[in-house]
């Protein structure tokens, strides 16, 4: 369904060229797939890469066979890509009801808007009508965002870090949205994260280093390794 | 009522023709319509133009209508209303202009409201101003609001300015009693050359006096806006003004705040935002399937709501 082919990114630093990502070349079917590695090693980078954020220097992505390497935002969007932001953005004025109803491409009444609040644990009719300003919580904002993907219910779901920001009662919930998440869409999600319990309920897991792709192999595979090395870094531990 | 007065009223007052209950409806400069009831009476000034309402003591849910609409060229209209609200009485005021205008000298309102709003009663104020033109006559509204409070006593002013005028200078002050409160939220959108300026001056004199002023602005194109405001603490009281304003084009906004406290116990904060729309706001709304235009329109449309 996606697919990176010989993709580049660097930028101009200090008059240096900085290499961020190098020789990014994966393909991902149908599968729950989490992209983990140590802080700077270009996760971040690729997820706003492959949702149009940012356009690679060299190479090629392609999405359903599609070259949708010069397509911008809107246009990936609408061919079905989401992207949850690891910080959400506060919008004054703007309803949580509203932003779900962007998402979801049409006007949500009560129900169909609380059935999406209620995915992500909030109580929905404390939540429709209040805007997404600075007097949500970032755990609250967190949640809406998730709650925007869940809503848009597209082919694939990039969701950055989506575990930051949020306490540990809810993380164990979030576990449970995003098992539902990977039923109802099997295939469809690519998560960054650093959380063991994520990555324990993806199929396959993309290690990067270095803005490069150091491994990727089912999970069954590669997380007792990848534990083994955070008893001795603890990144994975989140500790 | 002909075609160009209906529009003008929908745009302003949100009416299709005449509004229910007590209304008095200025017309290019004369009285076009007066209604009066049991409790609130519309008295047409004798020294000056424009009319006195006096709303009883205790008067409940009812609404008075004082729109202005202007459909000719080259017209200044002047108008003095003042409004003596009774003891306990809880009504909603809902003024407003319009301005259609069809040639290519200047049309101008300026309208001078005073309140006086009597004890525990409690007063909710719409103002919406509008213009169009035709041609190239410029529209400009001077709006000046003077309001009094007795002790315990309440006013919110929503005052909205979207779009068509060209030029106004707004004037709101307010001297506020004991335990009364007075909310002011402004809505102010200037494009083209537009100039708007709004100055506001509130006195905390009363012991738990309180007010809130928040205004939020957008200036496009090559339009100018000033927000001024003046808040005074004389008591044990609370204020709060908030200045927030988005910029696009090459919009240019300026703020200029004071607070001052005259006494130990009052509790004055300014906070004032100036900036263009938020990049990672329009990505975000982007990434759910919005062109730049549109995701541009969702976020004025929320903040000026």
């Amino acid at each position: 369904m996606l697919e990176l082919k010989n993709v580049y990114y660097s930028v101009d630093e200090n008059g240096k060229n900085k290499e961020i990502l190098k020789n990014i070349n994966i393909k991902i079917e149908d599968d729950f797939v989490a992209i983990t590695g140590p802080n700077g090693s270009g996760k971040s980078t690729m997820a706003k890469m492959i949702v149009g954020i940012i356009k690679p220097t060299s190479g090629q992505i392609l999405f359903d066979g599609k070259d949708i390497t010069d397509l911008d935002i809107t246009e990936r969007a609408n061919l079905g890509i989401s992207f949850a932001f690891q910080q959400p953005v506060r919008f004054k004025g703007i309803t949580v009801r509203q932003i779900l109803s962007l998402a979801a491409g049409k006007d949500l009444n009560n129900d169909e808007a609380c059935e999406y609040l209620s995915e992500v644990g909030l109580c929905a009719n404390d939540y429709l009508d209040r805007e997404l300003n600075e007097k949500l919580s970032g755990g609250e904002l967190k949640r809406v965002e998730i709650a925007m993907i869940i809503a848009r219910g597209t082919k694939l779901s990039v969701l950055d870090e989506p575990e930051a920001g949020i306490d540990l009662w809810s993380f164990q919930n979030l576990i449970k949205v995003f098992e539902n998440m990977n039923k109802k869409y099997r295939g469809n999600i690519l998560i960054i994260s650093h959380q063991e319990r994520i990555l324990n309920i993806a199929d396959k897991i993309i290690l990067m280093e270095d803005g490069e792709i150091s491994e990727v192999s089912d999970k069954d595979e590669i997380l007792p390794r990848l534990l083994e090395i955070s008893d001795q870094c603890k990144f994975l531990k989140g500790e | 009522m002909d075609k160009i007065y209906k529009n003008l009223l929908k745009e302003i007052a949100g009416i299709h023709d005449v509004p229910m209950g007590a209304y008095n409806i200025r017309a290019n400069g004369e009285a076009y319509g007066r209604n009066s009831t049991a409790n609130i009476e519309i008295v047409p000034k004798t020294d000056s133009p424009g009319i006195d309402i006096n709303i009883k003591a205790g008067t409940k849910n009812e609404s008075v209508h004082i729109p202005v609409v202007i459909s000719k060229t080259g017209l200044g209209d002047l108008v003095y209303n003042d409004f003596y609200i009774g003891e306990d009485a809880d009504v909603t005021i809902v003024a407003g202009c319009g301005i259609h205008n069809p040639g290519e000298t200047e049309s101008s309102h300026d309208g001078i409201h005073r309140f006086f709003i009597g004890k525990n009663a409690k007063v909710l104020y719409l103002e919406k101003h509008y213009g169009e033109t035709d041609k190239t006559g410029k529209n400009k509204m001077n709006p000046t609001t003077i309001v009094e409070m007795e002790e315990g006593s309440y006013m919110k002013m929503d005052t909205v300015q979207i779009r068509g005028i060209d030029d106004t200078i707004r004037k709101t002050s307010g001297k506020i009693g004991k335990n009364a409160t007075l909310i002011i939220e402004e809505k102010i959108m200037t494009d083209k050359n537009q100039r708007a300026i709004t100055d506001f001056n509130v006195e905390l004199n009363g012991e738990n006096a309180s007010s809130h002023v928040i205004s939020r602005s957008v200036a496009n194109d090559d339009s100018f806006q000033e927000f001024r405001s003046r808040m005074e603490g004389n008591n044990l009281s609370q204020g709060h003004t908030e200045c927030d304003a988005i910029i696009m084009g090459n919009g240019k906004v300026a703020a200029i705040p004071e607070i001052l406290a005259n006494h130990p116990d009052s509790s004055l904060i300014h906070e004032a935002t100036i900036g263009k729309i938020a990049g990672e706001q329009l990505v975000k709304l982007q990434s759910l399937g919005l062109t730049e235009e549109e995701a541009e329109a969702e976020i004025i449309s929320g903040f000026l709501k």
